[in-house]
């Protein structure tokens, strides 16, 4: 902003006056920031400082001396190797999984009138937003020994033993996908009903079938929303607790059972820090990656 | 011509080359909706192991929880917690909201990033490092500190929710506000607060949800005469499959449709 232009050029005052006006243009910018105040100081207080203060003790041993023996304990022992390639194993297929089943459906929803489309939605919504916890125990319920699944199967003549569907790896599995599927196919289906019909129009005049014209124009258009939603994803597998802990029966055990494990078993804080330390670099890592890659379109899209 | 062979879109494709997209389509929807869904029938289920159909009906598991002093405290506290979370989370989220996006400062960017950090930091090492500060403040198990966490897990869903709505809002009506003599207060309350009041309105409703659906951090947070009841549902699922949470998963989808249905309908009225 600059000074009103009443006052005569080159007066004494003009100077003072501009200068006063700008201090108060600033205060008042400034002032309506402190607005955040409350808010920052809430995450500062409750994760900012935390999250530091946990990290700090991964470089303690535990005597209390400065040392990087939790670090060099993660390299040496193997099971830390296990948890992680079972962290990036259960990530990456869930991710993989959620591809194949979500494509089709952000397509199928990208192609019904916005009316159908927004009435769909409201079956990709409600997971959503139902508790974590209520949709990991339904599946509890469906998959167990004596289960719908199971009785449905038997009775159909699929398979004539109950099969072990939960406490192992498929049960994770399915838990997530259904979990993550929804955080997918949201921004996906964004990405593509924002398309423009008229780039499609356009290849099929120019002689395209409708399976070319879709892998060479309408698939690359959309790609920026499957790596945003794809990168949520796998970052949200990388840190999840609640489905391999309740569905997985202690034979899955991610990252993030194991921080916890450390904490409730053997209250080791060390351990648990370190893990965390290196859990978050990954996470980073990988958003970074993506947000290059996507241009940051929509990742940031929800917390769950 | 049937509607098979009608054209599907733009490419000349027909309904009936794309049958397979519909049907894989309404699979993954079934896929998402039922699982869920198929609970509330299975917990007015007589049996121990929840049939579906269920072959008798019982109010039986609903007995079970509403005459468990445990669970009814459980329950008492999550609703609280989710009241207290909204009701502090909503104005904290956004005032940062509005003042970020009026001010326009260059570490506004910064700011945002450092409010947004519970979305991107893993639940588990906010959990386990909320437990660790707790532990040196006295604070674990107390509802301030399960109110404290959940209120930062919510301040960012509503400072995206209204900061969306900010962004379509015109701040020149505020300016015109003043000029005729309003305070800024005045003007944001009369004018803007009116304006994204159903931004406001969803994200107190989500900030309810988000608490009340919580269960990593409530997991460390919360415990013995304030655990929520996410935490006791957890709890108790270590051990067996409780047919009682069948009956508390129908009674929180039933809030959680009631609350997104408000929302929607509130969001009706608005337009």
């Amino acid at each position: 902003m600059s000074a009103p232009g009443l006052s005569i050029a080159g007066a004494p005052g003009d100077d003072f006056h501009a200068a006063a006006l700008r201090r108060d243009h600033w205060r008042e910018r400034l002032g309506l920031a402190a607005l955040a105040a409350p808010a920052l100081l809430l995450v500062t207080v409750t994760v900012l400082l935390p999250v530091g203060w946990l990290f700090g003790l991964s470089f303690f041993d535990d005597a209390g001396a400065p040392s990087l023996e939790h670090y060099r304990r993660m390299l040496a022992e193997p099971s830390y190797g296990r948890t992680f390639r079972t962290t990036f194993e259960i990530s990456l297929l869930t991710t993989a999984i959620c591809i194949l089943l979500g494509y089709p459906l952000a397509y199928f929803l990208s192609q019904l009138p916005r009316r159908a489309a927004n009435l769909c939605m409201i079956a990709v919504l409600l997971p959503f937003w139902t508790s974590l916890l209520v949709r990991t125990y339904a599946w509890l319920v469906l998959l167990q020994r004596r289960g719908l699944i199971n009785t449905w199967g038997i009775e159909l003549g699929l398979w004539s033993e109950p099969l072990q569907l939960v406490h192992n790896v498929a049960g994770t599995l399915i838990g997530m996908v259904h979990i993550m599927l929804p955080f997918l196919v949201l921004p996906l289906y964004g990405t593509m009903r924002a398309i423009d019909r008229d780039l499609l129009r356009a290849a099929s005049s120019l002689g395209s079938t409708p399976a070319h014209g879709f892998w060479t124009v309408f698939f690359p258009l959309s790609l920026p929303g499957l790596a945003a939603g794809s990168a949520l994803v796998f970052v949200l597998c990388l840190g999840f607790y609640v489905t391999p802990a309740m569905l997985g029966g202690g034979k899955v055990t991610m990252v993030s059972n194991r921080i916890a494990n450390d904490i409730e078993l053997f209250f080791n804080w060390g351990a648990a820090s370190a893990l965390g330390v290196v859990l978050l670099v990954i996470t980073l890592v990988v958003l970074v990656l993506a947000a290059r890659l996507s241009r940051g379109a929509g990742l940031f899209g929800a917390g769950h | 011509m049937s509607w098979f062979d009608r054209p599907a879109s733009d490419t000349q494709i027909t309904h009936r080359s794309r049958l397979w997209l519909y049907g894989l389509g309404v699979l993954v929807l079934a896929f998402l909706a039922l699982p869920t869904l198929i609970v509330i029938p299975m917990s007015f289920s007589q049996s121990q192991y929840l049939e579906f159909p269920p072959r008798q009906w019982s109010l039986r598991w609903y007995e079970a929880f509403f005459s468990s002093p445990s669970w009814m405290a459980a329950t008492a506290t999550s609703l609280k917690a989710g009241i207290c979370t909204a009701l502090v989370a909503t104005p904290v989220g956004t005032l940062a909201a509005y003042g970020l996006h009026v001010s326009r400062l260059r570490f506004g960017g910064v700011v945002i990033l450092a409010l947004l950090t519970p979305t991107i930091v893993p639940v588990i090492l906010v959990g386990i490092a909320l437990f660790y500060a707790f532990v040196q403040l006295k604070m674990v198990n107390s509802f301030l500190g399960i109110v404290l966490a959940h209120t930062m897990l919510a301040v960012p869903i509503v400072m995206m929710i209204v900061g969306s709505a900010l962004k379509s809002f015109d701040l020149d009506q505020e300016r015109v506000a003043r000029s005729l003599g309003a305070t800024r207060a005045q003007a944001f309350l009369q004018v803007t607060m009116p304006q994204i009041g159903f931004a406001i309105v969803t994200s107190a409703l989500l900030s309810f949800l988000t608490s009340f659906d919580e269960v990593v951090v409530s997991l460390f947070v919360s415990g013995g005469d304030n655990s929520t009841l996410t935490r006791a549902m957890f709890m108790a699922l270590r051990d067996q499959i409780d047919p009682t949470i069948a009956a508390i998963s129908t009674i929180m989808i039933v809030i959680t449709s009631l609350l997104l249905a408000a929302s929607q309908l509130l969001g009706k009225a608005e337009k």
